[in-house]
């Protein structure tokens, strides 16, 4: 029997709302199956299991908000015996953000998708334990594993125990702003839930806990929304970013005339549904290149670089409402281009509708950037933690080039690496960016 | 608005619902006028060319810059079309 979790999907993120249960005591569930969905900052996000087995039962109700790390479900693995004493939802501890939950009985490595250290989940255990300030080791199987923090970033403090349910008809996503780490009386929370108020900003100014009064004393027209829980997540994690990593940039001038004039071959004979982008072969590109460099493709999480032996291409998509994510193309490098555009057409419509998968936003092992046909010449991205490397994708415009002593009109584009000086040098940010170039110019061989 | 332009705001709906039609331009670059990018476009040819059951190649995109060029677009192929 093991517990299944709510996942987390960066360090800013602190809690979920359970929105979907798509499966039933009794089901049989297979690894990567989704069993439910659950709301964050970052939208809808589809939570998949990671071990074939017999679905137990939930533990939390639709519409419940579930702190990180704690039980969402049980899942009943396959040659495991039946389950023996249920433990009720509400006795098990929640534990300070700084230290995830320990599972109850789980006797299988975590669940939860690979996090930055701050969230790191600890190992199973067999009972219950205190919140400790150091995290265990971790062992999840097909990641490298984070070590802990030598140091806490902060100390853990007691949680903060939601005396009652929240009330019913309380809407999803106002419901995820009231469930941010900010300490809040009852009253509070109810007023701000009706009135649309992010406790987790207004919880940022103050230091103690949120009374009614306090939100009272804003103005109305103050709401806490989707688009601004968003940028808080963006502006977490690249805070993050430029605290931590020592970023080096290169740019490069690539031509792209024999990359364009395939795609044109290509899609002349195809149904717009076939059709390829040429954003797709660069990505394809991009991906065949780091097999030979492998000290831009991973994370580096406690002070080590894991490379990974996998390419999960994040690919940064703009979302209209504001803001952007960049989830993972799993596999990029073995999939065939057309799998891969296929792959980044559904990927984006998910996104865009608000819907994509754990594992999309925490698995991407290195990310491609593009502003587009109609963005500038060149972008220089901030890496996503814990990734190393991120490459940039300038608009692609005719320029003249010199081409075999003769001066030539030519589709050129810039691309841009910025990579962490921790893991990499210049001398092979320069080389990879260039077997990305020579890669372009035979895009048939991609 | 004719039937053409009628199915041409609703596709763009479904892409840019944030954008109103009495706001834009329409005879000016469609991609900027709703901040659409390649693959928007992309879904947006896939979806009017079947909704209009035209094959709608990417040689013709040159006539599909901005909303009024694309519904005249639309227009003329679909009057192509042996029986509708």
């Amino acid at each position: 029997m093991s517990e299944f979790r709510m996942p987390s999907l960066g360090s800013d993120m602190e809690a979920g709302i359970l929105v979907e249960q798509s499966v039933a005591p009794g089901d049989t569930v297979r690894a990567g199956d989704v069993i439910g969905a659950v709301e964050t900052q970052k939208g809808v996000i589809e939570i998949e299991v990671f071990h074939d087995g017999t679905f137990e039962r939930w533990l939390a109700d639709i519409g419940k908000t579930v702190p990180v790390g704690a039980p969402l479900a049980m899942i009943r693995g396959a040659g495991d015996p039946p389950e023996q004493e249920p433990v009720p939802p509400e006795t098990v501890p929640i534990p300070p953000d700084t230290e995830p939950i320990r599972p109850v009985t789980t006797p299988e490595p975590p669940e939860v998708v690979p996090l930055p250290p701050e969230t790191e989940p600890t190992p199973p255990e067999t009972e219950p334990v205190e919140p400790e300030i150091e995290p265990g080791p971790s062992e999840l199987p097909d990641m490298p594993a984070p070590e802990p923090s030598p140091i806490p970033e902060e100390a853990p403090e007691p949680p903060f125990v939601e005396p009652e349910a929240p009330p019913p008809e309380i809407e999803p996503e106002r419901e995820m702003a009231s469930a941010a780490r900010p300490r809040v009386t009852p009253a509070a929370r109810r007023l701000a839930a009706e009135r649309g108020i992010d406790l987790m900003v207004l919880g940022q100014s103050l230091d103690r806990p949120i009374k009614r009064r306090d939100i009272e004393a804003l103005p109305s027209e103050d709401k806490g929304n989707v688009a601004t829980d968003f940028r808080s997540a963006i502006a977490a994690a690249m805070s993050r970013s430029k605290r931590e990593i020592p970023h080096y940039y290169l740019s490069h001038e690539v031509d792209l005339t024999a990359a364009d004039a395939f795609v044109t071959a290509e899609n002349a004979g195809r149904a717009p549904s076939d059709r390829l982008l040429i954003g797709a072969v660069c990505a394809k590109a991009v991906a065949a290149a780091i097999a030979k460099y492998p000290e831009f493709n991973g994370h580096y999480t406690n002070d080590r670089f894991h490379p990974s032996e996998e390419v999960h291409l994040g690919f940064a998509i703009n979302i209209r409402s504001g803001g952007l994510v960049a989830p993972a193309l799993f596999d990029t490098d073995s999939l065939s281009l057309d799998e891969l555009m296929h792959n980044m057409r559904d990927l984006t419509a998910r996104v865009r509708a608000g819907r994509f998968r754990a594992r999309e936003l925490s698995d991407a092992t290195v990310t491609l950037t593009s502003l587009g046909e109609r963005g500038t010449d060149a972008v220089f991205g901030v890496i996503y933690p814990p990734q190393v490397a991120i490459v940039g994708m300038g608009a692609p415009r005719l320029r003249p080039a010199v081409l075999d002593g003769k001066l030539e009109p030519r589709l050129m584009a810039t691309f841009s690496l910025a990579a962490d000086h921790r893991v990499s040098d210049g001398h092979r940010g320069a080389l990879f960016l260039r077997a990305i170039d020579k890669n372009l110019q035979t895009p048939e061989r991609l | 608005m004719t039937p053409t332009e009628t199915a041409l705001a609703e596709e763009l709906y479904k892409i840019a619902p944030d954008i109103e039609l009495d706001d834009i331009d329409r005879s000016g670059d469609l991609r900027d006028e709703f901040d659409i990018d390649s693959m928007d476009f992309l879904n947006l040819v896939t979806a009017l060319g079947k909704r209009f059951g035209i094959p709608m190649p990417e040689a013709d995109y040159p006539r599909m810059q901005s909303f009024d060029d694309l519904a005249a677009y639309l227009d003329a192929q679909s009057d192509k079309r042996p029986c509708v």
